[in-house]
C-alpha cells in the first residue's frame, strides 16, 4: 500500500513537470498550480490504466486529477476530478464506456427468483438473508441473526 | 448436509458481518486467518471512507484538509464508480447530495459497502474446496467451490415484515444486494429530487459483482415507481422489486449480446 502511494505521488510529480508549461500558460500567474495525476495503479481491481492523462488548470487554485480506470460491464471507465481550492467542483469522464459488454470475472448463475409467501426461513433450507441494510443495533432482531444463531 | 460449516459474525462499519465457510477450510487455520484478513480489509475501508469519522479521507476531502490529488487510489476508484453509477442511473444515484445549506456534499457511501465487501472476498481466494458467503448488513457475495455443494440459498426479506422471507434465490457464484427502508427509515433519496422515493418498499438485485448489485439496488430503489423499468435496461441481472402495497415484480435480464 505504501509503495503504491509512493508510486502515485512520484507519478504526480513527474506529470506536474511534464504539464508545467501548459498549465503555467493557461492558468493565471501566481497563486495557482495545476496538478495532473495519471491513472493510478489499480491495486486490486484488475483495472488497466491507459496512458492518457487530461490536464486542465484554468481557474484559481484549480487542478485536475485523473482517476484509475475501473472496470464496469461496459468496459473501462475513467474520470477526471476538477478540484478548486481542495474541493471537487466537477467530475468529467475522459474514458467513457463504449457500451460493449465485458464478461465479468464471475457470473451470477442465479436461477429465477422463487416467490413464495409461505417460506419459513428456519424451516426451509435458507442459508442467508438479503434485506435492507441491517445495522448493528438492529441485528439481534433480524432474521439473519436467527439464522446465524441456529448455525453457530 | 455432509459439508462441514463454520459461521462467524462480527460488527464493522456499523453493520453485522457474517462469513460462512463450507468445506475443506471450515474450521481450518487458513479459514480463520482469511476471516481476520477480511475483517481487517473492511475496517480499513471504514477508516478511509466513513462519513462518521472526522479523520477518514472522505471527511477530510469534505473539510478541505485533504486535496484530491493526494487521495488514495482507492478513493479515486470509488469516486470513479460513483460517476459511472450516476451516468447509468440517469442521475438517480449520485455521490453528491445537496446539503442543508445548499452546498453539494460528497457522500459515496452508496457505493462503498458493495465495493469494500467485494474487495474483501478476494482474500478468500486461497481457500480451495471451500464455499463461502460473506454478508455485510444483508448484502453478500457467494462462492461455490466444494465438490458436491448445493450452492447457496438466499432468502429475500419481506420489507413489510422483516422477520419473514418472501422469496428465495439460489446462487452458485454471484452477489445479492437489497436496498430499502425496512431497518433504517427513509435515508435513501432520489438525487434528482432530494426526496424519498414512493411506491417501492425494497429492491433486491443479483449479479456477478456486489459492487454493481449494491449500486443497482440503490439506483433502482431511488427510481421509485420506475424501479422495475430501469432494472430491465441493465445487463445480466436477476432482481425483485417489492412494491409498497406488497405486490412484487421479478426482473431477469440477459447478458448483452457480443458487440457486433
Amino acid at each position: 500500500m505504501k509503495r503504491i502511494v509512493t508510486w502515485f505521488l512520484s507519478t504526480l510529480t513527474v506529470l506536474v513537470l511534464l504539464f508545467g508549461y501548459h498549465t503555467s500558460t493557461s492558468g493565471p500567474v501566481g497563486g495557482s498550480s495545476s496538478i495532473v495525476g495519471s491513472p493510478a495503479p489499480s491495486s486490486s481491481s484488475g483495472g488497466t490504466g491507459s496512458g492518457d492523462t487530461a490536464g486542465t488548470g484554468t481557474a484559481k487554485g484549480a487542478s485536475t486529477v485523473t482517476g484509475p480506470s475501473v472496470s464496469t460491464e461496459w468496459g473501462p471507465v475513467q474520470v477526471a476530478l476538477a478540484v478548486t481550492d481542495g474541493t471537487i467542483t466537477r467530475v468529467t469522464v475522459p474514458v467513457y464506456p463504449n457500451g460493449n459488454h465485458k464478461d465479468q470475472e464471475i457470473n451470477a448463475y442465479a436461477l429465477p427468483i422463487l416467490i413464495d409467501e409461505t417460506i419459513q426461513a428456519q424451516g426451509a433450507s435458507i442459508d442467508m438473508v438479503s434485506g435492507a441494510t441491517v445495522t448493528s443495533n438492529g441485528y439481534l432482531q433480524s432474521l439473519q441473526a436467527a439464522l446465524d444463531e441456529a448455525h453457530l | 448436509m455432509s459439508l462441514p460449516e463454520v459461521r462467524r459474525v462480527e460488527h464493522v462499519m456499523g453493520m453485522p458481518v457474517t462469513l460462512v465457510l463450507r468445506g475443506r477450510h471450515a474450521g481450518s487455520a487458513a479459514g480463520a486467518a482469511a476471516w481476520s484478513a477480511v475483517m481487517d480489509s473492511l475496517r480499513e475501508a471504514d477508516r478511509v471512507f466513513s462519513t462518521y469519522r472526522d479523520d477518514s479521507e472522505i471527511s477530510r476531502l469534505r473539510a478541505g484538509t485533504l486535496t484530491h490529488d493526494l487521495a488514495s487510489p482507492e478513493v479515486i476508484e470509488v469516486l470513479t464508480l460513483c460517476e459511472a453509477a450516476r451516468i447509468v442511473s440517469g442521475g438517480a444515484f449520485d455521490a453528491w447530495r445537496t446539503g442543508a445549506d445548499g452546498d453539494r456534499v460528497l457522500d459515496p457511501s452508496g457505493a462503498v459497502k458493495g465495493w469494500a465487501v467485494e474487495r474483501a472476498t478476494r482474500l478468500l481466494d486461497g481457500l480451495d474446496e471451500t464455499d463461502s458467503c460473506l454478508s455485510a448488513g444483508g448484502d453478500m457475495v457467494c462462492r461455490t467451490r466444494a465438490g458436491g455443494s448445493p450452492g447457496w440459498s438466499i432468502g429475500i426479506e419481506d420489507p413489510r415484515e422483516p422477520s419473514q422471507v418472501l422469496a428465495r434465490l439460489q446462487i452458485t457464484d454471484g452477489a445479492v444486494a437489497t436496498s430499502g427502508t425496512a431497518h433504517r427509515g427513509e435515508h435513501l433519496v432520489d438525487a434528482r429530487t432530494g426526496r424519498a422515493p414512493t411506491g417501492v418498499a425494497s429492491v433486491t438485485v443479483a449479479t456477478g459483482s456486489l459492487t454493481w448489485a449494491d449500486i443497482d439496488a440503490t439506483a433502482a430503489y431511488t427510481h421509485g415507481p420506475a424501479a422495475a423499468e430501469w432494472l430491465a435496461t441493465r445487463v445480466d441481472r436477476t432482481a425483485l422489486v417489492v412494491w409498497s402495497d406488497g405486490t412484487t415484480t421479478a426482473v431477469r435480464t440477459p447478458q448483452a449480446a457480443p458487440a457486433a
